[in-house]
């Protein structure tokens, strides 16, 4: 197991399995097919992403060092908060960027579902965790990789 | 983050519980990106990304519903991107119309709360809120709660307003509010240039391309351009307006770009000269052999990369009028220089209602209509969106186009060759 240290953007505890993005999310290309659908597993659609494509993102650890493409890109991740169909928890290796702070704190507010979120936890963060681990969020950013 | 007591009051719910969320979501948003307190929008207007009733979306239209039933309305007006459809204007055979219905089911519930919140109008459906016609021109040092990054961008580089890179419902909450968080390119700081770019080019650049290589360079980061004013001059004429409106769109798009200066020529780089230059700043230099690098590095992700073309979108971001007379000039100079007399692919030139209105006084209008080619007010990205329409071969001048869609990417000269030319 080890531990990895980041910051506290949208705080919460949860344990999930880890869904791995290694380049940067494209939020609505991902969870464009699940809202039209409406997938509540939330199969990953952005053909572009290799790592997650096709698989399940609702209720993972979504792993990533940050999100890309459309500025409907907040809205994209509370949408999908809305109907259930979110990852459990968000963690970014980089800062968060804009569109993903306004998505998971729009879920924190808007939503009753709670979608943790913690960012600033490190390249080695992103190169250590591998897709299928066990992933803990403690208080105060701490991160649990088993 | 500080808040003062009017500030604090409102959290607390002395403006109801409505009003307290979206302060709350205000504050924790300025506190992610530490802010030190949240200032007021002195811009008159405001301007929306999200102009579009995707039925992807229900949960933002309840929302929007939610606040407006909660008694919540915009303190300012403001302006929204352009409208996702245009079945008069925009080639569409009744398959794809029956898909855009379906699509964009929530159109007319959506701008019904749009006028509800606040719209500045029936016609304010532009991503180039800024031109003369449309009339939402922030002045210098405005603080805006603006999203759509080609408007951001422009508004923060041309007009020297000042406007973070915000995402949509975060843009609408501060005009709701009335204040923004004071973080990155609301700061002096923030608007500190880290990269310098120098042109060493012998003509001037197309601006997309030229847009799309400092874009793809420097990211989210504040470039400070040297040696454009060699070709552009030092005034800010409607002409320079549209190039700087073109390269900016591209840098927001290829990149992530909120702001630039340009030596010379933007406001504050005339005001501050390389005292907007930060300590350490990088060097990248684009000559010609560079903007040909990076255009030839655009992937065609064309079925048929050969395929011809179906349908050409120019203008994104919208026309200016003066570029409405400038490519009806041309696509007509163009054909009669080959003996023709209508384009040989489908053209779509996209601006705002109210300057298409003007247009349609003006000479250029008639020389435009008789080269066979269509005017509209739509997004072509949003045409885009529509999955039968992104299977076609459609090509266009816009590197932002390029960019989020399956559309191919000439230059306006390659472009102008493509429509004048007979296709087999």
């Amino acid at each position: 197991m080890r531990e990895f240290k980041g910051r506290v953007v949208v705080p919460g505890t949860v344990t999930a399995t880890a869904l791995v993005s290694r380049q940067g999310f494209n939020t609505l290309a991902s969870f464009k097919k699940a809202l039209l659908a409406k997938k509540l597993d939330a199969p990953c659609s952005d053909q572009d992403n290799k790592d997650i494509y096709e698989k399940p993102m609702a209720k993972k650890a979504l792993c990533l060092p940050k999100t890309i493409g459309s500025t409907t890109g907040g809205i994209v991740l509370y949408c999908a908060s809305e109907m259930g169909a979110s990852p459990a928890c968000l963690l970014f290796s980089e800062s968060i960027d804009s569109l993903a702070a306004a998505g998971a704190i729009l879920s924190d507010i808007w939503t009753s579902t709670s979608m943790p979120t913690v960012d600033r936890l490190g390249q080695e963060f992103l190169d250590y965790v591998k897709e299928g681990m066990r992933i803990t969020i403690k208080e105060n950013g701490i991160v649990e990789v088993d | 983050m500080y808040l003062d007591k009017e500030q604090t009051d409102i959290l607390n719910g002395s403006q109801g519980d409505t009003m307290a969320k979206i302060m709350k979501t205000l504050v924790m948003y300025g506190e992610t990106f530490e802010a030190d307190k949240l200032i007021p929008i002195t811009s008159e207007e405001g301007h929306l990304v999200t102009s579009f009733g995707i039925n992807v979306m229900d949960p933002y239209y309840e929302m929007f519903e939610s606040l407006l039933q909660a008694g919540v309305k915009s303190k300012q007006s403001f302006t929204v991107d352009p409208s996702p459809m245009d079945m008069g204007n925009v080639p569409a055979s009744p398959i794809q119309k029956l898909v855009f219905k379906i699509l964009y089911k929530n159109q007319k519930r959506y701008d019904d709360q749009l006028k509800r919140m606040g719209i500045k109008g029936e016609d304010m459906y532009t991503c180039t809120c800024y031109m003369d016609e449309v009339g939402n021109i922030p002045d210098y040092g405005d603080i805006l709660s603006w999203a759509e990054s080609s408007a951001v961008v422009y508004a923060n580089s041309v007009l020297g307003a000042r406007c973070n890179r915000n995402s949509a419902i975060i843009e609408m909450f501060g005009s709701i509010i009335g204040y923004v968080p004071n973080f990155g390119l609301t700061t002096d700081e923030g608007r500190k240039a880290t990269w310098i770019i120098d042109i060493n080019a012998d003509k001037l650049p197309e601006a997309q391309v030229l847009g799309s290589a400092i874009g793809l360079k420097v990211m989210e980061d504040v470039p400070y351009i040297r040696g454009l004013d060699k070709f552009l001059g030092n005034d800010l004429t409607q002409e320079v307006k549209d190039y700087l409106k073109d390269m900016g769109a591209a840098t927001a798009s290829n990149g992530a770009v909120g702001l630039y200066h340009v030596e010379g020529i933007t406001p504050e780089a005339k005001k501050l000269n390389d005292a907007l230059i930060a300590k350490d700043a990088k060097t990248y230099l684009i000559d010609e052999k560079e903007l040909l690098r990076v255009q030839e590095s655009y992937p065609c992700i064309w079925k048929d990369p050969k395929a011809k073309p179906k349908l050409a979108f120019i203008g994104c971001p919208h026309l200016s009028l003066l570029q409405l007379k400038d490519w009806s000039n041309k696509i007509d100079a163009e054909l009669r220089s080959r003996g023709r007399e209508k384009v040989s692919v489908p053209t779509v030139l996209t601006s705002s209602v109210p300057v298409i209105n003007e247009f349609k006084k003006t000479e250029e209008y008639q020389i435009l209509i008789s080269t066979g080619a269509k005017l509209s007010y739509i997004c072509p990205l949003m045409y885009l969106s529509n999955p039968l329409c992104s299977k076609m071969p459609i090509i266009t001048n816009s590197n932002k186009l390029r960019t989020y869609t399956t559309a191919k990417y000439y230059r306006d000269d390659q472009l102008l060759d493509i429509l004048g030319k007979e296709i087999g």
